[in-house]
């Protein structure tokens, strides 16, 4: 944003002065009312800013704001002498103002992220707390939450984040009602999701509603595929460095049966065109539009609100992703967020980071807020919770989440979050391609060999 | 006798470099500005790629590195390509609408005068809520075309290359042939009756009158619309991200979105600048080549005798 600031300004002042005036004031509003939509929407004035008082940033959007908030107003109010301050952002200007505000030495205390590659990226420009020891003094803290949750927090053998909020795998959700008028069932092959492509098509019902235009929600298709045929250690070669990974026979043959599945008009029409932030491709399931789509958890929420009845009167169902004949991996394995996580900022004051730890260990998914997120319709990442769970009014779903999520046998982290943030682009940026059957699998290989290691 | 004039002579330099350091000091805060927020953040995105840094850790210098990268890849002629085709069809569609709405709208009629309000709108919107609209009024699923049961209307808009590009190229001249008519309107509205009325006198019909008189008066005017258009569209960013995001694929990748896709989103800080800095060089280039295409000197009057 800086840069494109400086160039269009730079240029238009060469011309007339009036001009000038003219051009650049439209476009220093423009600017400005962009970079206004990743200032902070909201501060909070949470009594006065004392020694050990210390700051975190979070994600706007409801219910899961209101529960972050309620948590630092509960510890706020049993530590008068130690507050948190924060600030709330929306999702994706969050990614960049946190990146931008590490890189300036002024990050909040408490840095809210998604573990992985990102976490290692702060972790090897020091800017970020080793937590390995401090888990090790508080084992009651490390040893009530899913042990599947530390892997993303994790750099070397060291751990950095605290694992916070829900677990979210992805699922692969389809409307009853449809499947019904079609007469057919749930796939349980990827032989079977291949012959219900035809008969929802003939019906004039797209198969799978997919927002493309998010490039992450095609990269679930290809998680799947991935682990499905070669099992998890195909990624995980890529993602450990090693030459030539993406060229894995399994990888080549995951990547031509998504473009199999595009070319037999799997995806719903414009599925390029569309976002997942609109919740449009949601809108396309619980609409009858589309049969079926892969998504996160986080997804119920929202069918729930917005879908009028279709989730509470049972239309919605949902499965793990189907194996695929004669592939390798474990139909019980899922991938997605394992956790949210809490980093803390290695430039903080010690009373800052006094002050952070005790908030990790004394309110961060204490009673009161696991139960704000089982009444959103998350689990949070805490064992033995399941008696809470059953009495939920979402009770089913979430044991189904419960269950996928403690009995997979690897929870693989999504591959945008594991990688860094170079080489996740160039993954986006090809799979977009992929999608778009523009590049063959052979040329997406290529192309992602090429930044292994990066 | 000989000494008043002398010393007036005297004074006259000096009170006229006394006025001259008060002008000076009056451009100051605009100096201070100019240097502080586009000569100094040009210095540093020069410096910066000639670096490998990852807007996180240190700043490495690294050399021609980046430019190395940046120029190999396969991306950037295709992103140069895009900005080029945007350019050129955003100016061909653009200049002459501007030119007939600003020529229909100088000329003095109450109606005409509504017609000129209302057809300001698009100018008032923010860019991002024009791409929010129209991404919701070309969805290929819940858009106008579906929602009105036109099936010529329900194309998948966004969803195809061409027609992704196409759209974005009618949405951005929707969006500023107001404004250029604005500048057109005034233009021609300058222009003496009296060369209209002696045409008129030698016979000259309503289109002779336009490319005899209105045309070559408002030529300068035409350069100052096109090089507007012609660097807008070069650093156009905000209505694809929203619209397009780039896609599908990478078929309305610009080059102000391949820059944030690297600096920001791929952390490239270094190769984002060479494009940065391609960008600027570019935009300087093509305003120097429009003044000279411009010709003769600004204080060369178009008007009559007068």
């Amino acid at each position: 944003m800086t840069a494109d600031f400086m160039t269009s300004d730079f240029k238009t002042t060469s011309r007339r002065t009036f001009l000038t005036a003219a051009l650049g004031a439209p476009m220093l509003a423009a600017l400005t009312a962009a970079c206004g939509s990743s200032g902070p929407s909201r501060s909070a004035n949470t009594g006065g800013g004392g020694p050990g008082s210390a700051s975190y940033w979070f994600l706007t959007s409801q219910p899961q704001e209101g529960i972050r908030t309620d948590t630092v107003k509960r510890f706020n109010a049993a530590n008068p002498d130690q507050q948190i301050q924060y600030t709330t952002f929306q999702n994706d200007a969050f990614k960049t103002k946190i990146k931008t505000a590490i890189g300036a030495g002024q990050a909040p205390t408490i840095i809210y992220g998604w573990g992985g590659g990102t976490l290692r990226s702060y972790v090897s420009a020091g800017q970020v707390d080793d937590l390995t020891s401090w888990f090790g003094a508080n084992p009651a803290v490390k040893n009530r939450l899913f042990p599947s949750a530390f892997g993303p927090a994790t750099v070397d053998g060291k751990v950095y984040a605290m694992p916070t909020e829900a677990v979210q795998p992805i699922i692969l959700y389809y409307n009853k009602e449809v499947f019904d008028n079609v007469g057919v069932t749930p796939p349980q092959s990827w032989g079977d999701v291949m012959d219900l492509v035809p008969k929802f098509n003939a019906k004039g019902i797209a198969p799978f509603s997919l927002g493309g235009q998010s490039r992450w929600t095609e990269m679930m298709w290809l998680e799947f595929l991935f682990d499905r045929i070669g099992g998890p250690e195909v990624f995980e070669a890529a993602y450990n460095g090693e030459p030539n990974a993406w060229s894995n026979p399994a990888a080549v043959d995951a990547l031509t049966r998504a473009q199999d599945l595009i070319r037999a008009n799997g995806f719903v029409r414009g599925f390029s065109s569309i976002t997942a932030d609109s919740n449009a491709d949601q809108a396309l399931l619980y609409t009858g539009k589309a049969a079926m789509m892969l998504h996160g958890s986080w997804t119920y929420g929202g069918m729930s609100t917005d879908g009028g009845d279709f989730v509470s009167s049972g239309k919605l169902g949902y499965m793990n992703f189907p194996p695929v004949d004669g592939g390798k991996g474990d139909p019980s394995d899922t991938l997605g967020n394992p956790a949210q996580y809490l980093s803390i900022y290695s430039k903080a004051t010690d009373e800052q980071k006094e002050a952070a730890k005790k908030f990790f260990s004394t309110a961060i998914l204490s009673a009161d807020e696991i139960k704000q997120w089982i009444g959103t319709g998350s689990v949070p990442v805490v064992q033995g919770t399941q008696s809470e769970l059953s009495t939920s009014k979402d009770a089913d779903f979430l044991e189904f989440v419960y269950k996928v999520s403690t009995g997979a046998k690897v929870f693989a982290q999504s591959w945008d979050q594991a990688l860094s943030p170079t080489a996740a682009e160039t993954l986006l940026d090809n799979i977009a391609r992929l999608f778009q059957l523009s590049i063959d699998p052979r040329q997406f290989a290529d192309n992602m060999n090429q930044v292994i290691g990066k | 006798m000989t000494v008043a004039p002398s010393g007036l002579r005297l004074r006259r330099p000096a009170s006229r470099s006394v006025h001259d350091n008060r002008v000076a000091l009056l451009a100051v805060p605009a100096l201070i500005f100019f240097v502080g927020f586009a000569v100094l953040p040009l210095i540093g995105v020069m410096l910066l790629s000639f670096s490998q840094w990852d807007g996180i850790g240190p700043i490495i210098p690294a050399g021609l590195a980046s430019w190395r990268s940046v120029l190999s890849d396969p991306a950037l002629p295709h992103s140069l390509w895009v900005t080029f085709l945007l350019m050129v069809v955003s100016w061909a569609i653009q200049t002459p609408a501007s030119l007939l709405i600003g020529a229909f709208l100088a000329a003095r009629h109450r109606y005409r005068e509504w017609l000129a309000v209302l057809y300001f709108i698009p100018l008032l919107l923010s860019t991002a809520a024009i791409a929010i609209t129209y991404k919701a009024l070309l969805d290929p699923n819940f858009g106008l075309g579906v929602g009105l049961g036109i099936p010529l209307l329900s194309q998948d808009w966004l969803g195809r290359g061409g027609l992704a590009l196409g759209v974005v190229i009618f949405i951005v001249s929707w969006q500023f042939v107001p404004f250029h008519s604005l500048i057109y309107q005034g233009a021609i509205a300058q222009i003496p009756q009296s060369l209209y009325e002696a045409a008129q006198l030698d016979g000259a019909g309503r289109c002779r009158k336009f490319f005899a008189i209105t045309l070559p008066q408002v030529r300068y005017t035409i350069v100052t619309s096109s090089t507007l258009m012609v660097i807008g569209s070069l650093t156009f960013f905000d209505l694809v991200f929203v619209l397009t995001a780039g896609g599908p694929g990478d078929a309305t990748r610009v080059l102000a979105l391949d820059m944030y896709r690297r600096g920001f989103q791929a952390n490239l800080m270094g190769p984002a600048s060479v494009i940065a800095v391609i960008l600027v060089l570019i935009g300087l280039g093509l305003a120097l080549l429009l003044r000279r295409l411009g010709g003769g000197t600004p204080s060369h009057s178009q008007l009559d005798g007068a």
